[in-house]
């Protein structure tokens, strides 16, 4: 284990655990308990400005990150769509971490040893008093024959965490031939954004209406039906594309002949211009770490109070990586964050934590450029099932409107402010 | 720094079920009701004003796209305390995160 200097200075008392971890050495060398997050997206971003916020001088708070950038997977569809670019969804961290006087770490997390407390990372290592898991999603193309190498999976991208990815696909798509056919593929729920599929499929067809209005779009969706949103989707399908979107249900993928172009389900194969596979996902890496996916292996359990682990003690985990009947939404991150950075500072200081919490989602889709709608539900903790269950009132927009765009792009100027300043 | 160092260690002004539940605002509103635009900024947004508009989102009376929603699913209490969270929460300007262009590295 090699331990970056600066790094290592950075973290000053980080020595105290390193050196020996009697509780003595620790207690005299670290006055404020230490709190690492690991992964700074929605949820990671929001827990580490809350923990600051609310927590003030009690607490120092370490955020490890690999990427030097944030880029936002909410509206990311639109840069396939052509009315954003890539450029529109992207920000640096520095207010952040300059306002909230957070200890940054640009690496990734390696090993995590959860009984002496400490994480290893590319380049150094340290401890911690508590660790939060804010690590997304990481795709299984187990299942997914063809799809081993990088390569192919430039050829055929999921463009499922906004970047690069997003980018290439956008490429593909300017570059296919006019009457070209798009294949996008949906894995079995749960998984990241729930309509988010279903709103690529709007923004793809938004963007052939104007520039190759003879391409088709095949939508292989592994669920039964639409899995968000449904009747709002078909309908803006058939009023704003007609004949272009072709969806078949109950249609998993199973093979990828990336040479061939081709995607092969249980029932049939089918030849694309441009592919899409979105694979099925699990809890990201950092959590796989420390077993703490013990939900099919996929995703993690947790107590909804505390966000603390079922199975690992003393391990937060929030966001997309949670199992909970939730949609896998960067609102519910950051709800999910909050509430867990209330509970550690409550531990912190003895405090009582929130016996109830209480949290909202909103999650719009564009249908065009200027076309959007919701979905909103009010969550509240259930005591005696010991989950977040959907409130009254909850809902769907009766249909897509201009001035829900402008909502939607309030709602992402707003968290963007809210997670990145 | 630190200007809203509200430290735990102080006597905490708000429940942490209130506290917890209007940071979940903030995904429209923005940090503490101080929206960056677009939708109304409830910070320091009187409290009986503020419940008026929840109970007629909950009743229909103002009509809205999202609100009703969101009004419903809340407790009579709940919107008290977060209109008494609101009113006291001082008023700054709501930032956009400063935008950089992405790093051809960046690839997962
Ligand atoms: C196309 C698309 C559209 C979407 N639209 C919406 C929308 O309109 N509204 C909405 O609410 N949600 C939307 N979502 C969902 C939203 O993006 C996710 O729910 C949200 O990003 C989850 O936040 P997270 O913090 O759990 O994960 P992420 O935001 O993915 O953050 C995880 C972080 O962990 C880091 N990490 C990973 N491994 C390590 C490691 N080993 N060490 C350290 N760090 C690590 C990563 O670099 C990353 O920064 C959309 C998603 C997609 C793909």
């Amino acid at each position: 284990m090699t331990i970056d200097r600066r790094n290592f200075l950075k973290l000053g008392s980080a020595a105290a655990l390193l050196t020996g971890c009697s509780p003595l050495l620790r207690a005299a060398g670290r006055p404020k308990p230490r709190v690492v997050v690991v992964g700074g997206g929605y949820a990671g971003a929001a827990a580490a400005k809350y923990l600051k916020l609310w927590g003030g001088n009690t607490v120092d708070v370490v955020v490890v990150e690999p990427s030097s950038q944030f880029v936002s997977c909410p509206l990311s569809n639109l840069v396939l769509g052509g009315s954003k670019t890539i450029d529109d969804l992207t920000f640096s961290y520095a207010a952040l971490k300059k306002n909230h006087d957070l200890q940054w770490v640009r690496d990734s997390v390696v090993a995590i040893d959860p009984e002496r407390k400490k994480l290893v990372l590319g380049r150094s290592d340290f401890g911690y008093d508590k660790l939060i898991l804010a690590p997304g999603v990481d795709f299984i193309y187990d299942a997914l024959p063809g799809l081993e190498s990088d390569a192919a999976r430039k050829q055929v991208p999921h463009a499922w965490k906004a970047g690069e990815q997003t980018v290439n696909l956008r490429r593909q798509l300017e570059s296919m031939p006019d009457d070209g056919v798009f294949v996008m593929s949906i894995p079995k729920a749960p998984y990241r954004c729930p309509p988010g599929p279903y709103e690529r499929a709007c923004q793809v067809a938004f963007y052939f209406k104007q520039h190759k209005p003879k391409a088709r779009i095949i939508v292989l969706d592994a669920n039964p039906e639409i899995v968000s949103k449904k009747g709002l989707f078909t309908k803006a399908w058939a009023d704003l594309y007609p004949g272009m979107i072709d969806y078949r249900p109950n249609s998993a993928v199973i093979e990828v002949d990336v040479a061939g172009q081709t995607v092969m389900t249980e029932f049939e194969s089918i030849k694309g211009d441009v592919l899409n596979v979105i694979p099925p996902q699990r809890a990201g890496i950092p959590a796989q770490l420390v077993q703490a996916n013990n939900i099919d292996k996929r995703w993690c359990e947790v107590d909804f109070l505390t966000y603390e682990s079922m199975v690992v003690p003393h391990v937060h985990i929030i966001g997309d990586a949670v199992s909970a009947a939730l949609p896998k939404s960067a609102h519910m991150a950051t709800s999910q964050a909050r509430v867990c950075a209330n509970a550690v500072l409550a531990a912190l200081t003895e405090q009582p934590i929130d016996a109830s919490p209480v949290f909202a989602n909103t999650c719009y889709s564009y249908v065009s450029d200027h076309m959007a709608m919701h979905v909103a539900n009010v969550y509240r903790y259930n005591q005696a099932k010991k989950i977040m269950l959907s409130a009254e009132g909850g809902g769907v927009s009766d249909a897509p409107s201009e001035l829900e765009a402008d909502y939607a792009r309030y709602w992402a100027q707003n968290i963007w402010s809210d997670v990145l300043t | 720094m630190c200007i809203s160092g509200s430290a735990f260690a102080q006597t905490p002004q708000y429940s942490p079920h209130i506290q917890v539940l209007a940071a979940s605002c903030a995904a429209c509103h923005g940090t503490d009701g101080n929206s960056v635009g677009g939708t109304p900024v409830l910070a320091g947004l009187d409290s009986l004003h503020f419940i008026r508009q929840m109970k007629a989102f909950r009743s229909g009376e103002r009509p809205a796209t999202v609100m009703q929603r969101h009004a419903k699913g809340l407790t009579e209490d709940e919107i008290v305390g977060l209109a008494a969270f609101f009113a006291t929460q001082p008023r700054v300007a709501g930032k956009l995160p400063p935008s950089v262009k992405l790093e051809p590295s960046h690839d997962h």
